[in-house]
């Protein structure tokens, strides 16, 4: 049992015209075997609050919490977080040139358990894993997403998620640029990881669409870098039905 | 972590994007509906930036075998403004090899022998192909074609693929001495070879290559620059690739005081595919410098040229310079340029500067690109956001930055000891 705790977050960046608060007060709770979706418009925050969490270096936190089973997250470099249990599957994953899938996934696994895993059963879970996210088997030698469409680059952030097996998942908009196939490949990724793993996810996304593959217990809705509205997955239903304008309207 | 992240989560927000690998940094791409102006050049991002104004249209550079047209370079001239040109004495001398011929040759030629389909002699001057395919660009080349009284020439008959590397393996015997050198390469209709050219020890040396690439022929040249410290290279390497005929040139620099390599190739017919690579790594004091030109003088033939390097060290010391030059009879012509470098530690100066002049708009595409910086904070995020600590996600960036190119010579043999050349520089400021 895991427990993601944010409090009071407040998150600012640095931007031409001088510094500028993104997150006004973020207060999350997310434990082992939750769905939490964050939905909001452009601009909200939700990719901030994904990216602080994993501690990009952009994002500076200038007051509040993020604990993972009490250990202070803040205090942890970027790869330790990993090690500590947290994933980010990004909105835009990076091309890696020269850097070949095998040899990455290898070499993150093995830091993210201390131990390298044994080469039989390593090779043949990546290879169930990719064939279940339709992943075609020369991905492996091609290097870390390097020409991967859009959608392919989604499916590796979800190879990912099922071999790495994090507690907490932070989904940054798994779902943008997916065709209607695709979303449901990766949709059963992220259910079999959180099922088999008692995972805590944290799915953040624009639209509605997801949540019909992947059922929320819970609904959060930002808006100006504060949670404006929390409730159960009626809440996504109401955003289909009627938008984002009430909280908009509200905020201005 | 340093303060150039300009990207979040992949979208840009910063204004002075320093991208490496990975790269939204895809200059432009004029499509073949673009009617591109005649003349076309940027500069690149990052350390160093220059624009080229004033250089004149590559295709009105001077070349041939006079030497009166070829005065000694001040380093004013566009062709030499980043080059120690005064560290060139020795090479643009005109004077014989020193003592050539006898025990005091200051290089020593080693090559594969016995090799089905290959044959090994030598060219005078007036011998054809010697002299059909390169055509002197620059003073250094004049020198070494005059001087160069038996040219070594190897030839691939028509047809016959050979498998085994041709190695020709230059050493030079003595710091300073100069040393001139003609070389032609010729593979016949249809063959397919690899010739590795690998350059050691030290020597003042100027080095002509041609290579004539008959039709529907496959040819790699590698060319390896494993001097010494204290050798002087400069060398113009010349290729015209037949119709169907594959080429691929790469030049790796690692050693050397100064290294000026130009690297250039033509076409005879259609349907013809020329790449070029380089890889080089320059150390402190080290002068590197790498000028490729694609003359598109047919039509629909393609072209890739990708030049990467890594600096390190105080007056560690990079140029690149890439023509292409379309002309209006190059249509249906595809070609593509780019230079990545990658500047490890402060004190370092890599310049970079692609230069595209197109003279026709019925082309597939033609597009250039040019990055010069530090790590991408973007790829070593990525990496630790994956558990990997710091330190190991930086060996593996530069290693993936570094091995795209060696991937590309094909011989396993050489990738690996390259690959090992590599970890010994690398190790020197502990990345």
């Amino acid at each position: 049992m895991s427990t993601l705790e944010i409090k009071d977050l407040h998150v600012s960046i640095e931007t031409e015209q001088g510094t500028k608060e993104i997150l006004k007060g973020v207060s999350l709770t997310i434990s082992s075997g939750e769905k939490h979706a964050i939905m909001g418009p452009n601009g909200s925050g939700k990719s901030t609050l994904a990216a602080t969490i994993a501690g990009h270096p952009r994002y500076e936190v200038t007051s509040g919490s993020i604990t993972l089973d009490g250990e202070d997250v803040l205090e942890m470099e970027v790869d330790e977080r990993a090690r500590a249990g947290l994933f980010l599957a990004m909105q835009y994953p990076v091309e890696v040139p020269g850097v070949t899938m095998t040899n990455f996934l290898r070499t993150a696994k093995t830091a993210i358990d201390g131990e390298a895993p044994k080469i039989r059963t390593w090779t043949k879970d990546v290879k169930e894993a990719m064939a279940k996210l339709k992943i075609d088997a020369d991905f492996a030698n091609r290097n870390v997403n390097e020409g991967f469409s859009g959608g392919e680059k989604k499916r590796v952030e979800i190879l990912q998620l099922e071999l790495f097996k994090p507690k907490i998942a932070v989904l940054d908009e798994t779902d943008s640029g997916l065709d209607i196939d695709a979303l449901r490949v990766v949709s059963e990724g992220v259910n079999r990881a959180h099922a088999e793993n008692n995972m805590g996810t944290l799915l953040i996304t624009h639209y509605t669409r997801i949540l019909n593959y992947i059922k929320p217990d819970y609904v959060h809705v930002f808006v100006d870098g504060k949670v404006a509205e929390q409730g159960g997955p009626e809440l996504a239903d109401e955003l289909e039905a009627n938008g984002y304008d009430r909280f908009l309207a509200a905020a201005a | 972590m340093t303060t150039t992240d300009e990207k979040v989560a992949g979208v840009e927000v910063g204004d002075s994007r320093i991208s490496i690998p990975g790269m939204t940094e895809e200059g432009e791409n004029l499509a073949a509906s673009t009617n591109a102006a005649a003349e076309h050049s940027h500069g690149g991002l990052g350390e160093s930036k220059e624009i080229t104004s004033g250089a004149g249209s590559r295709a009105n550079r001077h070349t041939g075998f006079d030497l009166a047209e070829f005065p000694q370079p001040t380093g004013r001239e566009e062709e030499w403004r980043f080059t120690p040109v005064k560290k060139l004495a020795g090479v643009l001398s005109d004077t014989p090899t020193a003592e050539a011929g006898t025990d005091q040759e200051p290089v020593d030629y080693q090559v594969t022998e016995g090799l089905q389909g290959v044959t090994v002699g030598t060219l005078r001057d007036g011998e054809a192909p010697r002299g059909t395919v390169l055509q002197p660009a620059d003073r250094a080349a004049v020198l070494a074609y005059r001087h160069t009284d038996q040219a070594l020439h190897v030839r691939v008959d028509e047809d016959a693929e050979v498998t085994e590397p041709i190695r020709i393996t230059v050493t030079g015997t003595q710091a300073g001495a100069r040393a001139n050198s003609h070389i032609v390469l010729e593979a016949g209709r249809h063959a397919r070879a690899v010739f590795v050219l690998e350059h050691r020890g030290s020597a003042d040396f100027n080095g002509n290559v041609e290579v004539k690439v008959a039709e529907g022929a496959d040819v790699s040249v590698i060319s390896l620059q494993r001097w010494a410290d204290d050798a002087v290279h400069v060398g113009q390497h010349d290729a015209e690739v037949g119709s169907d005929a594959r080429y691929k040139h790469v030049a790796v620099s690692l050693g050397g005081s100064v290294v000026r390599l130009n690297a250039n190739f033509r076409y005879a017919g259609e349907g013809a595919e020329a790449e070029m690579y380089g890889l080089y790594f320059a150390d402190a004091g080290q002068h590197i410098e790498h000028r490729t030109f694609v003359d598109h003088n047919t039509p629909r033939n393609s072209s890739n040229v990708l030049y990467k390097g890594a600096l390190q060290g105080q007056t560690a010391r990079t140029v690149w310079v890439g023509d292409v030059l379309i002309r209006k009879a190059a249509e249906g012509t595809d070609s593509y340029e780019k230079n990545q470098n990658l500047i490890l530690t402060d004190g370092a100066r890599a310049d970079s500067v692609p230069n595209l002049e197109i003279e026709t708009g019925v082309i597939e595409g033609a597009g250039h690109a040019s990055s010069t910086g530090r790590f991408d904070e973007n790829h070593l995020f990525y990496l630790m956001a994956r558990g990997i600590p710091e330190k190991q996600a930086r060996q593996l960036v530069v290693r993936g930055f570094l091995h795209e190119i060696i991937q590309k010579i094909g011989v396993a043999s050489i990738e690996e000891s390259l690959a090992e050349d590599l970890e010994n520089e690398l190790e020197i400021h502990g990345n």
